[in-house]
């Protein structure tokens, strides 16, 4: 997770105090992701040892210490946000293995197990829809957050949907073995392990 | 209190080995202050449901009440007089008339009813007012954006004191800040004390509702559970 980067991308905008940047952290992403002030101190003193950031004065360690960024921390924080980053599916997605195997087992209707998962995400949608709901207007980090989940959850959904309709026509349609060779689908590497 | 009942619905189009069999034995019902999102896909009977729901089609089969009245013992008078008192639409392409400017539009239900000319402006103004339209009353629809003309829509549904919004892919030809905006506005209508039906096969705009009905091959085949609040989102759980 991107704490480090965080908290530079923080001190971007001037020095701040080590509970200040909790804070602001929590409240710039909506508290959607909580953060405990031990874990900004570590990350702070691991940002100070790099060189990206320095502190008011070494002996003094606590709440009144300030942080500021370095021009190194800068050049550090501008490469970061234009990285993007690793997008590639996990290996073996669950979910994705789930489907693909309940289409061959006996007793099981695959349907019954696609629907159990769209209810699910559907459910989890609606959880993060009532936060976005109360929120107020200008909560604009909070309201991005849950966008991001609601976006993820949603293309989950969808790839359910699209799941269900391919399987309901390869079961409707007999099966017809394809002339030649079978087609290898070369895999694509750190995708399917 | 329910507001929408609709018990053992069936419908069925054309006969013999053309027979279409849209709804199948379909049971729902809905309480004032409830929003509910029918899911499916297409060819599912999203949209013959709402439309029987709303009297706008009658069921082969079975029976839809609103507000405790049954639509099928009704003239067709009496359905016309429910549909203009007690039911609200909202469709994808919003349906306003082009010659009417959006408070005409909105007060149209009523004036259909009889209310005076004076007293359905006023209230046509109070339900733009709500969805933030006040200075887009004397606009005429083609001089409105398109989640203005969605929102007029939505004035035009609950103007007056109905029971029941019914919307078939309300936001579908809106971008997702719009239509979030549409879903909202109606998710605070229904908080207010109608009964909402949503049908769409988006599940964002679903996520909207409190309670989302699953539909395949014409009949409820599942629905969510009522909603845990959104502070369990926040706390670790072994599946997140």
């Amino acid at each position: 997770m991107g704490v480090k980067h965080a908290l530079l991308a923080l001190l971007s905008e001037g020095p701040k105090y080590g509970l200040q940047l909790r804070q602001e952290f929590e409240s710039r992403t909506g508290e959607v992701w909580p953060l405990n002030v031990g874990q900004v101190y570590t990350t702070l003193q691991r940002l100070e040892r790099d060189g990206l950031v320095e502190s008011d004065d070494e002996s003094e360690d606590g709440p009144q210490k300030g942080f500021r960024i370095t021009v190194e921390g800068k050049e550090e924080l501008e490469v970061w946000l234009r990285t993007p980053p690793d997008l590639s599916s996990p290996p073996r997605d669950e979910l994705v293995m789930k489907v693909l195997v309940a289409f061959g087992v006996p007793g099981i209707d695959v349907h019954e197990v696609i629907q159990a998962h769209r209810r699910y995400g559907v459910e989890l949608m609606q959880q993060w829809t009532r936060l976005k709901e109360g929120a107020a207007e200008h909560e604009v980090g909070l309201a991005l957050a849950v966008d991001a989940e609601l976006f993820r959850l949603d293309s989950v959904v969808r790839w359910l949907d699209a799941a269900d309709s391919r399987m309901r026509r390869a079961q409707a349609e007999p099966r017809v073995a394809p002339a030649g060779p079978p087609v290898r689908v070369r895999r694509r590497a750190g995708v399917w392990r | 209190m329910t507001t929408l009942e609709v018990r053992g619905v069936s419908k069925v189009y054309g006969e013999g080995s053309t027979e279409v069999h849209a709804l199948r034995s379909v049971d729902l019902s809905i309480d004032a202050g409830e929003m509910v999102a029918v899911m499916g896909p297409s060819g599912s009977g999203k949209s013959t449901l709402l439309t029987i729901a709303g009297s706008l089609e009658q069921p082969t089969s079975g029976e839809v009440l609103v507000g405790g009245e049954a639509l099928g013992a009704m003239s067709r008078n009496g359905r016309a007089r429910l549909r203009r008192r007690a039911i609200g639409y909202v469709f994808q392409d919003f349906n306003l008339l082009a010659g009417l400017t959006a408070v005409e539009n909105v007060a149209l239900p009523l004036e259909l009813d009889g209310v005076s000319a004076k007293a359905a402006r006023a209230a046509g103004m109070r339900a733009l007012d709500e969805l933030g339209l006040t200075d887009r009353a004397s606009r005429y629809p083609d001089e409105l954006s398109g989640g203005e003309r969605q929102r007029v829509a939505i004035a035009r549904a609950v103007v007056g004191d109905r029971q029941l919004l019914l919307a078939d892919e309300p936001s579908g030809a809106l971008d997702s800040v719009n239509a979030e905006a549409v879903m909202r506005l109606m998710h605070t209508a229904c908080r207010r004390g109608m009964a909402g039906v949503v049908v769409t096969h988006d599940a964002q705009l679903a996520s909207w509702a409190d309670r989302v009905v699953f539909l395949r091959d014409g009949r409820v085949v599942d629905q969510t559970a009522p909603a845990a609040g959104p502070e369990s989102l926040l706390e670790p759980s072994p599946g997140r």
